[in-house]
């Protein structure tokens, strides 16, 4: 489903190489995780992925069902499948919660070439969806993110993912700020989303994470490279040993 | 002090082609002001209050010419069920207007008071005026009170339940026009006024508002769309004791337009909120000047002004809060904001606090800003076309001054515009 390439990419304003050859496939139905030590361009990929300005491509190519993600738009990436939840969640005073679900989803349904949902139909399907993940109106019909706690503003991402229900899913560190109940919540909002078309992309520094929204693969990324590929095994021997033995076996 | 030869020249020049109304009991009123004009001269882009906004072209004798826009769209407040006032410019409208009347009010054009011997406006015409010269001289205005054509006269004696709506057609494209209104709010009386259109080439217009004990008076208007339209426009209110005043304005387009609101809250506890939403792109001059005097014990005042500017589009804000000693427990707070969408364009603030009192909670605060990228991307993200993105944060910007706006319907009537604006304006 994702296909990622030798991608390689710099800054844009400077001369810095942050990701320098990554290779990486999800299939659907799969759930990869890449975990690594601070600062091995982890969230970089993820950007790059949705198409956030600031970055140049150098090399390599990534693609989403064949289709190259990097000649699209961040709109049209969104329209073809692509979600990032954002580790820092924007806050957008004056844009209602729910003027931008609505927004945001009939923008898709209509660059798909399908019909846009209409005011009650919309209303039905979030309130609903909205429950499941214990987000009360009140959140609804607050401005986008502003005044959200860390797990309210994580929610709401997952919110989001349900509601525009993405082909591939990349999870940005949404583990960090949430505390362990929060954690749960968000993990049961991931996998009740979890579904043979779906591929997810989960970065984290933890496998806390991992013990609740279960990886089919695992892998390392270090200094702009994926330097290590297992199982669900991989994330344990981190939690234990750190990124030191991995680096220093690959070395 | 004498002021300038030249100043008086100009003066002269300016006024040779427009005579005073002969009216029994209004010719005083109109004297003091012909009197006021003259000792303040016109204004001069040296004077402190016109620094920022060029007066040349409403010194000029002639209206410089504004081509007619005709934007195809059913006039903003169609929907609403309301008294229409039309003037075409400047000239009242028989055939399009509503008949004058309405319960609990009474309402009659300038022109036709003058006419009779005795007039409730007696006292009114010109009162809020002369008192708004001080401490600074808005020689327009004074021009408006001596020279106006005609205008509206209301007088509101109790809930007026449909609102007034003074519509201001421009079919001549160097039409020159001068209007003059007067509203007096009894005890308790509610009245909402709407404005809405071009007016004219180049448009004169005064709103004296008097607003007694209890009485509340919305104001929503907005500024029609032909590019090259001229305005200066002024409201004065004096405000009661737990008196309400709102006024909001919609802008956009006009080479030039000056809204100055001078507002005195003269009773304990009376509000005052005045807001304003521009719009510009290209060549668009907006100038919101306000001057808001605090006189009585736990008033509190609201000025909300927000512009959008692009092209080598101008904004201005000059806004005053003037508490004076006895006004103890007063809130003021003043907002002025521009979105500057490329770097061609200026925002240009004056705020100003001038506080006598010590027991006083003021605050202001002046922005100028471009859109936020980390929420445009964010919205892009999730599937919304970069456009639509744009139009979105800009609104959500906008949405302070539009929220002043007490009614829903009026409010989503002005939200319409502007959304429809911001579509064709897009870069």
């Amino acid at each position: 489903m994702l296909e990622i390439k030798n991608l390689q990419v710099s800054l844009a304003e400077e001369d810095k190489e942050i990701l320098k050859g990554v290779d990486l496939t999800v299939e659907a139905g799969k759930v990869h995780a890449i975990m690594g030590p601070n600062g091995s361009g982890k969230s970089t990929l993820s950007y790059v992925l949705s198409g956030k300005d600031g970055y140049e491509v150098t090399g390599g190519s990534a693609s989403l069902d064949g289709e190259d993600l990097l000649e699209l738009e961040p709109e049209e990436r969104a329209a073809a499948g692509l979600f990032l939840a954002f580790q820092y969640p924007v806050e957008i005073p004056g844009v209602g919660n729910m003027t931008f679900l609505r927004t945001a989803v009939n923008a898709q349904r209509k660059a798909r070439g399908e019909d846009e949902m209409s005011a009650a139909q919309f209303l039905k399907v979030v309130r609903e969806r909205a429950k499941t993940l214990k987000i009360d109106s009140d959140m609804l019909k607050r401005p986008v993110n502003v005044g959200f706690s860390g797990g309210e503003k994580k929610r709401n991402e997952i919110l989001q993912m349900a509601m525009l229900e993405p082909k591939m899913c990349i999870l940005d560190e949404t583990d960090s700020g949430l505390d362990v109940d929060a954690m749960k919540l968000v993990s049961e909002g991931v996998n009740a989303l979890r579904d043979e078309g779906r591929g997810f992309l989960v970065i984290t520094h933890y496998q806390r994470l991992l013990d609740h929204i279960k990886p089919d693969v695992v892998h390392i990324m270090a200094n702009g490279r994926i330097v290590k590929t297992g199982g669900p095994e991989l994330a344990l021997e981190v939690e234990q040993n750190g990124y030191a033995d991995i680096l220093a076996e690959v070395a | 002090m004498g002021i300038a030869e030249s100043r008086i020249s100009q003066l002269q020049d300016r006024v040779a082609g427009l005579s005073v109304p002969a009216s029994a009991w209004n010719a005083k009123n109109r004297a003091a002001a012909v009197e006021r004009l003259q000792s303040m001269g016109l204004p001069a882009p040296r004077d402190e209050y016109w620094r920022f906004t060029d007066p040349k072209s409403l010194n000029a004798i002639e209206a410089p010419k504004a081509a007619l826009f005709d934007p195809k769209e059913t006039d903003v407040f169609d929907t609403i069920d309301r008294l229409e006032i039309v003037f075409v410019d400047g000239v009242f409208d028989a055939t399009a207007s509503d008949e004058l009347s309405g319960s609990n009010m009474s309402i009659e054009r300038l022109s036709d008071a003058e006419g009779q011997d005795t007039h409730w406006t007696a006292d009114c015409y010109g009162a809020l005026e002369a008192i708004g010269q001080t401490p600074v001289q808005r020689p327009f205005a004074a021009l408006n009170t001596a020279y106006a054509t005609d205008g509206v006269l209301i007088h509101v004696t109790g809930k007026v339940e449909k609102p007034v709506n003074i519509s201001y057609r421009h079919a001549n494209e160097t039409s020159d026009a001068i209007l003059h209104h007067v509203i007096k709010l009894e005890e308790g009386a509610e009245l909402t006024l709407l404005e809405n259109g071009p007016a004219a080439a180049r448009f004169n217009k005064s709103c004296e508002v008097f607003v007694a004990d209890r009485a509340t008076f919305h104001h929503v208007r907005t500024q029609g769309r032909d590019h090259e339209r001229r305005a200066v426009t002024h409201i004065f209110a004096d405000l009661g004791t737990e008196s309400v005043f709102k006024s909001f304005t919609l802008t956009a387009n006009g080479a030039l337009t000056r809204n100055e609101c001078v507002l005195r809250l003269n009773g304990d506890d009376a509000t005052a909120h005045v807001a304003g939403a521009s719009v510009g792109d290209g060549d668009f001059h907006h100038d919101d000047t306000v001057f808001i005097t605090h006189d009585a014990v736990g008033c509190e005042s609201r000025q909300v002004f927000k512009k959008v500017l692009r092209n080598g589009a101008t904004g201005v804000f000059q806004g005053k809060i003037l508490v004076k000693p006895d006004a103890q427990k007063t809130d003021g707070y003043q907002i002025s904001q521009s979105l500057l969408l490329d770097d061609d364009s200026q925002f240009l603030a004056k705020p100003e606090l001038e506080i006598y009192a010590d027991d006083v909670a003021c605050s202001h605060g002046s922005t100028s800003g471009a859109l936020d990228e980390e929420a445009l991307f964010y919205l892009c993200s999730r599937g919304v076309p970069k456009d639509q993105a744009t139009d979105l944060l800009t609104l959500a910007f906008l949405a302070e001054a539009v929220d002043e706006i007490e009614s829903d319907t009026l409010s989503d009537l002005i939200v319409d515009k502007l959304e429809g604006w911001l579509e064709r304006h897009r870069p």
